[in-house]
This record gives C-alpha cells, sequence and structure tokens, in this order.
C-alpha cells in the first residue's frame, strides 16, 4: 500500500516537476509546486497559513461550530466566565461569546477580502498607467495618491464613513479607499524598472499597444510584490475595521464583529475583563496569521530576496 | 621577468581541489579536483561558464559562501596551508599577500565612496599610518596605473568615472597593498576592446616589475593566450589541458581544438563555422 | 564588392540623434549613411557609445527622436511604425537573459505576435519556428530561466521570425554567448539568411564576427562613420581610417607594444553640440563614455 502510494507520489511529483513540460497547464502547475516547496519549508509561514486557512474554515462552517445562535439573548446568564456551557463566557446580554466570535469571523474576512479585492486593482491601475505612460499622466495620477496619503488612515476612513453613514458596507469603502495608494507606489514602482527592458522592447517591436503591454507584461511582474503588500496589509485592515467598529462607526449591532464587541465590553472591563479581551486575542491572532503568511509570500515571491525572479 | 621569478618552490600549489554545493536536487560539483600551480608568472584559466573556472580563484580566498563546500588534498601560498588557516589569518593574507579584481568596478567600487578614500582605506587595512601618509601612496598608486590628473580622479565619486579607469582604480586598490599573487577575475570582460588592451598593459606592468604571480581567469581564450606565459583550461569543472601559451596552437586536447576552431577569424573564408562537439567522457575527467 | 542586384532595402541618410537638453546633450548619432540591397548582410562595427545600437533603435522605431531620412522597403520611415512594418522588419536583442518576459512560457513568447497579428493557425507557426531554430517541442512550455544563453537567443530568434519578416536587426546577438554557442548561433542565423533571403544588418563590437557573418560594414566612432568598407577589402587589410586599423590590431589580441601606439579617437568632425565624453573636468583622462 505505501508503495503504491509512494509511486503514485513520485509519478506526481515527476509531473510537476519535469523539465519538458508538455502544456500550458503544466508548466504553471509545475512552477507553482516548486513555489510551494520553497514555502512549505518555512515554519513561521505554514504556522500564518494554517491560521489563515483556520479563519476560512471556521468562517464556512460557523453554522456547524457554534453552539449556539450569536443573537440569542439570555440575560439570566450574562457577563458568566469561562464554563463548559459557554468556553468563552457570556457578554452583556447573555449571549454566547464563543458563538459571537466564530460568526464574527465571517464579518473579519468579509472585510479583508473585499477591501483587497477592491483596493489593490485600483492601486494596479493607478500604478502601471502612471509609471508607463510618464509625463504628465503620471505626474497627475501620482500627486492624487500623495494627496491620498497624506492623511492618516483612520482619519480618513472616519471621514468618509462620517460622510457616507455607519454601516458596514460603507466601513470597507472607506478602508479600500485609503488603502489603495501605498499599492499603487509599488505597481509604479515596478513598473518603471521593467518598462525599459529588451522583452518590453521586443512586444512593442511586435505592435503591441499599450493596453496589451501593460495587461498582459507589465501586470504580471507586479503581482508578486503586489501579493506580499496586500497579505501583510490585511492586519491593518482587520484593525482599522476593528477601530471603526470601536467607535461605532463600522458594523452596526447586533453584527458581533470584534472590534465592535470590544467596544462593548469597555464597560465591564474592569470585572469581566474577557468580554473585552476575549475578541481582541482573536484579532491579534488572525493579524499575527497574516503577517506571517505575508513574510512567508515575500520570501518566495519576491525575487531579490532569492524566490524565483 | 624579476629574479624573484626562479626559485623552485611554487608559489602556489593546488592538488585536487573540489567544490561542492548541495542543493534541494543533489550535490552540484562546479570543481571535480583540479590540480595546478603557479610560480612567479601569469597563469591564465579558460573556460566557458560553468567551467568552474571563477569558483576555483574565490576558493583559493576562502571567499565560497556557504552552502559550498571547500575540499583540497593540497592548497598551498608560500608554504602556508590555506586549508588549515585560521579565519584571521585568513584576513591578513586576503588583501596583503593575494589580491582579487573582479569584473565590473561598478559593483566592486563603494558608490557613495570617493575613489581616492577608498584606496586609502584598503592600505590603511594592512598598514598602520596616518591618513595622510595612506593618501600619498594612493596617489603614487593612481599615477603607476597610468592616470594622468591622480589628485582629481581621488576625489571623484565611482559613478564619475569610464569604466576603464574604474578597472584602474580596482587595480591600484588591490596592488596597493603589494600582494604576491593577484587574482584577476574577468577583470576586462566589460570594457571595450582597446581599453581592455590598455589595462592589460598596465597590468603586465606592475605584475613584471614587482614579481607577483598573476592567476587571469577569463572566457577569451585568444586574450589569454596572447596575455600569460601558461594557460589552463577548464571544462564542467576539470582541467581539460594545461599548456605553455605560446604552444597554444599545437593544443592536443579535442576541448582546446574545438574551441580554438569555432571562433570566426577576421580572414576566416565565411562558411559554417565548426561546431564544438562536447564529448560526454570530458565530463568524468580531466587531468 | 558584394554583388547585390535591384534597389537598396534599407536606406539611411544623414541620420542624426540627440539625447537630453542643453548642457547635458549627447550627440549620440552624427550624420550617419548607408545602404543596404536586399539579401546582403551589413555590419555596424564600434566599441560602446559609438552610436552603433543606437542607429538600430531608430531605424527600428523604438527611438522615435531622430532626424534624417530612412527608407525601408521603398517605403519613407516617419518616427513612429505601423504594424506592415514589423511584419517586414524585427530585431534581436544582445542580453538573452533581458528579451524574453520572465513570465511567459517559450509558448505564450510565439504565441504573442501571432495574436497581435491575428495570423491564422497558430500551432503549427509556432511548431515549425521552433524546429527552424533547432528546439523541438520538448522547449514548447518552459520557462526562460529552464532555458540556457544559447537556447534562449534561439527562441528570440524564433520569435524575431515567427511574423516572417524580410529584415532582420541583429544587436549584438552573441556577445553575451559562450563561444561555442556564439558559432551555433552564427550557423543558425547563416542558414536562416540562406533559406529566407533574408536581409540583415548586424551591429557588434567584434570585428571578427563582423568580417565572418557580413558583406560591408561600416565603422563608428563617437557617433559618426568613420570608414564604409566591404569585408573582402577587410580581409586583405585594405582598411585606410587609423581607427579601423586601431580595432583590428586590438582584435588580435594582446600585444604589448601595440598598445603603446594605440591613440584616443576623439570627436571627429566640427559638429555642433558636445561629443558623448565623461562628464569629468577636462584635466581628467577621459576615454570612451560607456553611452546607450
Amino acid at each position: 500500500m505505501t508503495s503504491q502510494s509512494e509511486h503514485l507520489s513520485g509519478g506526481w511529483r515527476a509531473w510537476l516537476l519535469s523539465s519538458s513540460p508538455a502544456s500550458r497547464g503544466q508548466a504553471r502547475l509545475g512552477r507553482f509546486y516548486i513555489a510551494w516547496l520553497s514555502f512549505r519549508s518555512n515554519y513561521l509561514a505554514m504556522l500564518g497559513l494554517g491560521i489563515v486557512l483556520g479563519l476560512i474554515v471556521v468562517a464556512i462552517f460557523a453554522p456547524l461550530i457554534a453552539p449556539y445562535d450569536p443573537n440569542a439573548q439570555i440575560l439570566v446568564d450574562r457577563l458568566q466566565f469561562f464554563s463548559w456551557a459557554h468556553p468563552f463566557g457570556t457578554d452583556d446580554l447573555g449571549r454566547d461569546i464563543f458563538s459571537r466570535i466564530i460568526y464574527g469571523s465571517r464579518l473579519t474576512l468579509y472585510i479583508v477580502i473585499l477591501v483587497a479585492i477592491i483596493a489593490a486593482p485600483i492601486g494596479l491601475l493607478v500604478g502601471t498607467s502612471a509609471g508607463y505612460f510618464g509625463g504628465w499622466v503620471d505626474a497627475v495620477l501620482m500627486r492624487i495618491t500623495d494627496i491620498f496619503l497624506a492623511f492618516p488612515k483612520l482619519v480618513l476612513a472616519l471621514a468618509l464613513v462620517a460622510a457616507l453613514g455607519p454601516g458596514i458596507e460603507n466601513a470597507i469603502i472607506a478602508i479600500a479607499i485609503t488603502s489603495w495608494p501605498p499599492y499603487a507606489r509599488i505597481a509604479r514602482a515596478e513598473t518603471l524598472t521593467i518598462r525599459n527592458s529588451d522583452f518590453i522592447s521586443a512586444v512593442r517591436l511586435q505592435g503591441a499597444g499599450r493596453a496589451r503591454i501593460i495587461w498582459s507584461h507589465i501586470v504580471p511582474l507586479c503581482t508578486s510584490s503586489l501579493i506580499v503588500r496586500v497579505t501583510l496589509d490585511m492586519a491593518g485592515i482587520i484593525l482599522i475595521a476593528a477601530g471603526l467598529g470601536f467607535l461605532g462607526l463600522g458594523a452596526q449591532p447586533p453584527l458581533p464583529e470584534w472590534g465592535a464587541m470590544i467596544s462593548a465590553g469597555r464597560k465591564v472591563l474592569l470585572n469581566q475583563w474577557w468580554v473585552a479581551t476575549v475578541p481582541g486575542i482573536a484579532i491579534f491572532i488572525v493579524s499575527l496569521g497574516f503577517n506571517l503568511l505575508g513574510d512567508g509570500l515575500r520570501d518566495v515571491l519576491d525575487p531579490k530576496s532569492g524566490g524565483q525572479g | 621577468m624579476s629574479d624573484r621569478a626562479m626559485s623552485d618552490k611554487p608559489l602556489l600549489a593546488v592538488e585536487d581541489l573540489k567544490v561542492r554545493f548541495p542543493t534541494r536536487k543533489g550535490v552540484v560539483e562546479a570543481v571535480r579536483g583540479i590540480s595546478f600551480s603557479l610560480g612567479r608568472e601569469k597563469l591564465g584559466i579558460v573556460g566557458e561558464s560553468g567551467s568552474g573556472k571563477s569558483m576555483t580563484g574565490r576558493a583559493i580566498l576562502r571567499l565560497v559562501s556557504r552552502p559550498g563546500i571547500v575540499t583540497a588534498k593540497r592548497m598551498e601560498f608560500d608554504g602556508i596551508d590555506l586549508q588549515r588557516a585560521s579565519e584571521a589569518q585568513m584576513r591578513t593574507i586576503r588583501g596583503q599577500r593575494i589580491s582579487m579584481v573582479m569584473q565590473d568596478p561598478k559593483f566592486s567600487l563603494n558608490p557613495v565612496m570617493r575613489v581616492g578614500e577608498q584606496i586609502a582605506e584598503a592600505y590603511r587595512t594592512h598598514q598602520k599610518v596616518r591618513p595622510a601618509e595612506a593618501k600619498k601612496r594612493a596617489l603614487e598608486m593612481l599615477a603607476a596605473v597610468r592616470i594622468r590628473d591622480p589628485e582629481r580622479v581621488y576625489r571623484a565619486y565611482p559613478h564619475e568615472v569610464s569604466g576603464g579607469m574604474g578597472q584602474r582604480i580596482m587595480i591600484a586598490m588591490m596592488l596597493i597593498p603589494d600582494p604576491d599573487l593577484l587574482i584577476a577575475d574577468e577583470p576586462t570582460s566589460a570594457l571595450d576592446v582597446t581599453v581592455q588592451l590598455q589595462v592589460l598593459a598596465i597590468l603586465d606592468d606592475l605584475v613584471t616589475q614587482r614579481g607577483m604571480g598573476l592567476i587571469f581567469i577569463s572566457h577569451d581564450l585568444n586574450l589569454v593566450a596572447s596575455f600569460c606565459d601558461r594557460v589552463v583550461i577548464m571544462y564542467a569543472g576539470h582541467i581539460m589541458e594545461i599548456c605553455d601559451a605560446k604552444n597554444l596552437a599545437a593544443a592536443k586536447h579535442p576541448y582546446t581544438r574545438g574551441l580554438l576552431n569555432c571562433l570566426p577569424k577576421i580572414d576566416g573564408d565565411g562558411g559554417d563555422l565548426p561546431v564544438l562537439r562536447r564529448d560526454p567522457a570530458w565530463m568524468e575527467q580531466g587531468i | 564588392m558584394s554583388a547585390h542586384p535591384g534597389k537598396a532595402m534599407i536606406e539611411v541618410e544623414k541620420l542624426n540623434v540627440i539625447f537630453g537638453q542643453s548642457e547635458d546633450r549627447v550627440h549620440a548619432v552624427r550624420d550617419v549613411s548607408f545602404q543596404v540591397p536586399e539579401g546582403a548582410t551589413f555590419g555596424l562595427v564600434g566599441e560602446s557609445g559609438s552610436g552603433k545600437s543606437t542607429v538600430l533603435r531608430a531605424l527600428s522605431g523604438l527611438n522615435p527622436e531622430w532626424t534624417g531620412q530612412m527608407t525601408v522597403a521603398g517605403q519613407t520611415l516617419g518616427p513612429k511604425r505601423d504594424k506592415a512594418f514589423y511584419k517586414l522588419a524585427q530585431m534581436v536583442f544582445q542580453d538573452p537573459y533581458g528579451s524574453l518576459h520572465p513570465r511567459h512560457t517559450v509558448d505564450r513568447i510565439l504565441m504573442e505576435p501571432l495574436a497581435i497579428h491575428r495570423l491564422d493557425d497558430p500551432e503549427n507557426r509556432i511548431e515549425r519556428v521552433l524546429g527552424e531554430v533547432g528546439l523541438g517541442p520538448d522547449f514548447r512550455f518552459r520557462y526562460p530561466h529552464q532555458l540556457s544563453g544559447g537556447q534562449r537567443q534561439r527562441v528570440a530568434i524564433a520569435r524575431a521570425l515567427i511574423l516572417e519578416p524580410r529584415i532582420l536587426l541583429l544587436d549584438e546577438p552573441t556577445s553575451a554567448l559562450d563561444v561555442s554557442v556564439q558559432a551555433e548561433v552564427l550557423n543558425l542565423l547563416q542558414r536562416l539568411k540562406k533559406e529566407r533571403g533574408l536581409t540583415y544588418i548586424l551591429v557588434s563590437h567584434d570585428l571578427s564576427v563582423v568580417a565572418h557573418m557580413c558583406d560591408d560594414l561600416a565603422v563608428m566612432n563617437h557617433g559618426a562613420v568613420v570608414e564604409e568598407l566591404a569585408v573582402a577589402q577587410l580581409k586583405r587589410h585594405e582598411p585606410k581610417h587609423p581607427y579601423t586599423r586601431q580595432l583590428m590590431v586590438a582584435s588580435l589580441g594582446y600585444d604589448r607594444a601595440a598598445v603603446d601606439r594605440f591613440e584616443d579617437f576623439g570627436v571627429e568632425s566640427g559638429a555642433p553640440g558636445r561629443g558623448d565624453e565623461t562628464t569629468l573636468p577636462p584635466a581628467v583622462e577621459s576615454e570612451h563614455n560607456r553611452g546607450p
């Protein structure tokens, strides 16, 4: 049995590592496999990946994992300490904290993914255009970027949410708007480096239009640094969302958003410390997970630190 | 040739040198057991990329970075066992007794320090002298490498000098401690042809005047043959042949002959260049 | 002299390229004129900063800022090029490590020009051109970092050929390759030229490569053509200009006595604008600047 599975895994490995791939798919999978092998040897990165995967699993299977309805109030049992019935205790309205943490993971994931999906493409588009076209396009786009960068993130997010009104969707939009400038900077810097390469000259000499050059040739080379930066930023995004939630401007009650939970637990912090602390620990663990994952990805993807160029 | 030249003990003796790199896919052998010796003469090491010639130069100075492993039956410089020397001993040897000049001065010179100060610093590393004395010696060296206005160049930054001048500055820096052996790893490959030869002329004169030994590593067989006294030809980590430079045209090994034949020549006939046929047996052993 | 009847395939008349403005002006190409008949190989020889690559870049359309007149296959060229030009003339670059996109497979690299020009039957075209440059189907889905220098350069040549041009602009195509690989690539270029009846402009600093491949050549120094001659004259040691002679001597290898006789050939004509000298004050020894 073991020899058979060894033989099979040997077959897969050989196929992926083959030096003469027979199709585009095989070539791409082979590249990912080699990157994976390199990533796998970094224990901290694997820990980060584990935490993030754990977050995703918990979010997906929340209804199966959480023992209680996160919004069910049992006022008789309010402010209980850790017990078998309530592993993380109950909050001031008698809701089970453990279940609220579980369901809150969905909100955290929701926020982080949406912000990344909105901010990264905007930054990429602005940065590559500025870098490739140069001249006044570059000047205008970069001054706009500078304006957004000049504000501290939380202050700008606050202002936007105040204008748009509280709510989790508005918080996401606000955070996304404050997050894209660094990505534009990174993309522009990469584009400036790549722009004068021979392979770009070669494709210009084939008659490629500017849009094709940017999309097919420059953007793929920017994605590595961008992925790393976005992953590292996710911790910050979580914290800003938590901050907005803490101030009552993000997710509105009764949503079990972790920041809002910390805020609600402030009132009873001295005697029932767990109400505020447990969501804080959850934020800490998830932020740490994203940071470790981002570090690990950088080691694998960044050509300067020895990854694939 | 100076009279330091003819002593019967070689300046550098290398026997069965091996450089190996353990990688995920197995052990990569960059140098597979080569032996040669060097007196106070100009020895050229020629090979294509991947032949192990650069690694050989670095191995002598213990500059092969981890995870590379260097082993040899014998590696002796002027009576000193280079393998058993401590790191402190190696530091006194490097620069002062054995120096190394590398290919691109852009990457070897500190871009934020004036050129003259770098040369003076190289001098003060091995000699305890006052800064004024070091500056005087640096200016002397700049004049020795035939730079017309040493004062001006002393104050220049690396990006302000051309390639050829940068390489002369490197030579000045490496020769100021008056070493016995100079290892030059493709020192002129990044330069234009006429500048290349001018820089080599300076090297030639200095090496002869001081009775130094020179190891000249290059991929350019013709250049090495016209510049050096003896030539070592490497392929895939082995030495294929060692011969006197003036007898290169009569070389016997098929690899050497192949390399010589596949070069285009000005008075060639323009027909197909004979292509080097690589015999797999060459990978297995050399001399 | 080479016998190639018919009108010139490429005509360059008084080409001038100036980079930068006012104080930092570099007159990279000065009044360069030459003609290349169809089916011939024309060499541009010079050291770095001589402007030889700049001529090629202006011809190909990569550098739109030039003055003078250039005609290719009877069409006068303006600052920009159209798609029809790219099907007529293609370029092979010097650095095999920089001229292929690091994240694209060979297949993708070859597919790109076909997609841009909407040519039919891409699969067959790719397979055929790979075969012509001596790479089998094994190489089709490799990434550039999985290829050796010589293989990359073959891919670059395949990419240039896949649009079936009539002219190849070769910018030091073998300078970065090992000598044995250079021989293979030069043989390949000769074979392709015969099979497809191509016209080449070959830029190189290596006089022996130019003598081997070309019919006629122009020697450039500091942006200007100092001498134009047929390769046959070169082989008979008939160059007249001292700079050409010096290059010939230098290409033979190291000769201590000859080095002493080397001269520094500065800017030739009294053309306006400074040449590409170093930025050091004049008292410092000025040498050939490593220009564009």
